[in-house]
């Protein structure tokens, strides 16, 4: 068996950002870590779950909860990280603001993973403008060395100046591996809890203390940074000076290596004079940032420069090479020997034996459609489906399908459902459903229970009765909480079984109350079938009807001349039938017997 | 400073390019390079596009290889080497197979999959064309596909000696699955 990574205390390793930050929690002498799952982030905790046993790890149902439990942590003298996606800092903004005031016990860092490009999110807010709104620390790693590296500063910087610290990484942070060089875990005392209601009771008295404080560090890491190692001018040609941070830098120097650099690894606050030294080093300056013109606007109001930047860099999408060597080359392109080729589109699809397919077809088939929320359920927006409609944020199928009765009254509405997965409902839908039943809403939230995490690749959630680290941990009931909410009428149903799916659809359209359907059947992720078994298909008996490559089955494609499905069988999943279900005419079929 | 190798190698979600990749970073790193890969998870890894982008030589700073630039793009899926051909350097060279997954879009009959190896043709792509289903059945298993494709790949990557490959296959595949792999990579090389 490979070892350990906690076992390996030096030499070279090629890791992920996201493995290097765990890395760094871990040799920095991080005592607990607490985060909810997200890409870019996911594999930061999972990496901590797996190799770092000394850390305590877990996953918290919502990153506000997570951002609370690490404050705890701190409070009581440990060292502590969370690790969140950039739109799962807005859940915790609340205990993140006011977590600035009270400042730091024992060593946080707070991992911020946006997600320039969109990749697996919804939006792509430049999180640097966050952690400015509540003047905490940010430090940018542009490797997975400083990854490493860059945490174990802000533990450092977070003691000694009694602040939280923003580790802010993007994607191409997060998931490219290089080369680090790691050493052995520095074992760092817990501090101890010390009653101290001045520094953390924030009523307005203390508050206006506090802030004080906070200006006062922002101030004193002002003057710290210029001659921290985190900011560096790399001296090259004067003509031009490029100011840049994080994953830029990179681009930067492999399209312009001969240019004057300016890396910043602490952007906030900024190094003032040290900026002011390398303007007047360099003839003429370029900002290259991924996002918003963060660094570009404060410097240039504070200087008052002739720069330029975003008008060159786009704040929209992620930067490569090519967008930067154009920015600043004056348009320079390598020249392509082969042009684009225009060829379908490959968006992700459900997976074959999901169970969600059973939902969405479903609802499909009955002209019906869902508000939807954020997992791979939300794919039901994809044809063949179309069957969802809205996406908000995390826990918003249900505020959303509420609000849609309260503009439109139920009979007017479409048939619509909530549909949201068991994590997502435990993250942040409860309350919705908490708000449906107090305001005398009437419709239908559909929860669908695959019993894991599934999108950012198969996390444990409370309802899936183990931890992080695998252990097993209390089942969540989720019948039990959606009746002590006080709805009426909850049902369960294998969205699998096709006519079950549709009669409790069809009785919870008719009821004039609110009900939940809960769809359970666990992600393919879950379990590993005992044995393999896939979908036959009987060319006589087939009537070429198509209903079967209307399912939206990746395992399903469609032979146009024989006009007949043809099953791959690497990726038919054992045990599913919806394909034998949808068949008029029993030309397809699949032996179910002891499959599990 | 020598020139850095750039190879995207892409597919589809599922199809093992991240393993594949995972190798060939191995055995560029026991050749003694700096080595840096980048790819993408969550959403896109649902069937969807998938691509890795890997670069070495002796000091890489760009994780992504730049469009017009790639020595060696490895498709484990027909058309999806097509979609990536943009990004060959003049000397660069496709390494693709007969091996067709159905995108979604084909599938539900809004989009036809296209002639592919017209099109390679048309546009003079330098390419090697694997049959890569019907060795992997000769082998006796379908999932070596990736493995099959690294060893085509080994042939234009002479940089890397082989014992690095086979080192690199042992720390990533697991122990049952070793042979065939092992099998695989040499058939692919041998092609």
């Amino acid at each position: 068996m490979r070892k350990k990574l906690s076992e390996v205390d030096s030499g070279k390793l090629f890791l992920s950002g996201n493995e290097a930050i765990a890395r760094g929690a871990w040799e920095h002498g991080v005592h607990f870590a607490s985060s909810y799952p997200g890409t870019p982030s996911t594999e930061i905790m999972e990496t901590i779950g797996e190799e770092y046993p000394e850390i305590d790890a877990q996953w918290a149902p919502n990153e506000k909860v997570a951002m609370e439990v690490i404050a705890g942590a701190s409070f009581g003298g440990a060292r502590v990280l969370s690790s969140m996606k950039h739109v799962g800092l807005n859940v915790a903004a609340d205990p993140f603001f006011t977590l600035s005031y009270i400042g730091a016990t024992g060593g946080i860092v707070i991992v911020s993973a946006d997600d320039p490009g969109m990749h697996s999110s919804q939006n792509e807010q430049d999180n640097r403008l966050l952690g400015r709104a509540a003047k905490v620390v940010i430090l940018e790693p542009a490797d997975s060395q400083e990854a490493k590296d860059f945490t174990g500063i802000a533990l450092e910087i977070s003691e000694m100046f009694d602040t939280p610290v923003m580790l802010r990484v993007t994607t191409r942070v997060c998931h490219s591996k290089s080369i680090v060089e790691v050493g052995p875990r520095t074992n760092v005392p817990v501090k101890g809890y010390k009653k101290d209601i001045a520094k953390r009771v924030p009523i307005p008295a203390n508050a206006r203390k506090m802030h004080s404080r906070v200006e006062a560090r922002l101030r004193a890491l002002e003057d710290w940074g210029c001659d921290s190692p985190l900011n560096r001018i790399e001296k090259g040609n004067k003509s031009l000076g490029i100011i840049t941070s994080g994953i830029s830098y990179q681009y930067v120097k492999e399209v312009h290596p001969e240019a004057s650099v300016l890396k910043l690894g602490l952007t906030n606050p900024l190094p003032w004079k040290l900026i002011g030294d390398f303007i007047n080093q360099v003839d003429r300056i370029i900002f290259v940032e991924e996002g918003e013109p963060y660094l570009e606007e404060r410097i240039r109001s504070r200087f008052l420069i002739d720069a330029k930047g975003c008008e060159l860099v786009s704040v929209e999408g992620e930067l490569n090479p090519e967008l930067v060597r154009k920015a600043i080359k004056n348009g320079e392109q390598i020249p392509l020997t082969f042009s684009d080729v225009e060829l379908p589109g490959r968006p992700p699809a459900l997976c074959a034996g999901c169970p969600h397919r059973g939902a969405f077809y479903t609802l499909s088939k009955m002209g019906a459609s869902s508000t939807g929320d954020i997992g791979c359920y939300t794919l039901g927006l994809m044809p063949p489906y179309n069957a969802l409609e809205t996406v908000v944020c995390m826990g918003a199928a249900i505020g959303v399908l509420a609000g849609l009765e309260k503009a439109t009254g139920r009979d007017e509405m479409p048939r619509l459902v909530s549909a949201i997965g068991e994590s997502t409902f435990v993250h942040s839908g409860i309350t919705g459903l908490i708000d449906m039943v107090y305001n005398g809403n009437t419709g239908t939230v559909m929860i669908m229970d695959n019993s894991l995490t599934a999108m950012t690749g198969g996390q444990e959630n409370p309802t899936t009765g183990k931890n992080l680290r695998g252990n097993p941990a209390p089942v969540l009931d989720l019948e039990k909480m959606v009746l002590a909410c006080g709805v009426k009428h909850v049902r369960v149903v294998d969205p699998h079984d096709l006519q079950e799916m549709k009669k409790a659809l069809q009785e919870e359209f008719d009821r004039e109350e609110l009900s939940v359907i809960i769809t359970r059947r666990p992600c393919i992720m879950a379990y590993k079938p005992l044995r393999k078994t896939v979908a036959v298909h009987d060319v006589e008996k087939c009537v070429h009807c198509r209903l079967c490559a209307r399912l939206g089955c990746p395992a399903i494609s469609w032979n146009k001349e024989m006009k007949i499905p043809v099953i791959n069988e690497m990726l038919c999943w054992p045990n599913c039938n919806l394909c034998v279900q949808v068949c008029p005419k029993d030309a397809l079929s699949k032996d179910l017997e002891g499959v599990v | 400073m020598t020139k850095v190798k750039n190879v995207i190698i892409c597919g589809t979600g599922g199809q093992g390019i991240l393993l594949a990749s995972e190798v060939l970073c191995s055995a560029a790193w026991r050749s003694g390079f700096d080595v840096k890969k980048s790819e993408v998870h969550g959403m896109a890894q649902r069937g969807g596009s998938v691509s890795s982008h890997v670069r070495f030589g002796e000091k890489v700073s760009s994780v992504l290889v730049e469009k017009g630039a790639a020595d060696v793009v490895l498709a484990m899926e027909k058309m999806e080497g097509l979609r990536w051909a943009s990004y060959l350097s003049p000397q660069g060279r496709l390494i693709t197979c007969d091996l067709v997954i159905e995108p979604m879009t084909v599938n539900t009959g809004s989009a036809e999959y296209p002639d592919v190896e017209s099109i390679i043709e048309a546009m003079k792509i330098p390419n090697l064309m694997l049959p890569v289903m019907t060795i992997a059945r000769e082998l006796g298993n379908l999932r070596v596909v990736n493995t099959i494709l690294l060893g085509a790949a080994s042939k234009l990557l002479p940089e890397i000696p082989l014992e690095n490959w086979f080192s690199a296959i042992e720390e990533r595949v697991p122990l049952k699955a070793l042979e065939i792999n092992k099998a695989a990579f040499i058939r692919g090389s041998g092609l």
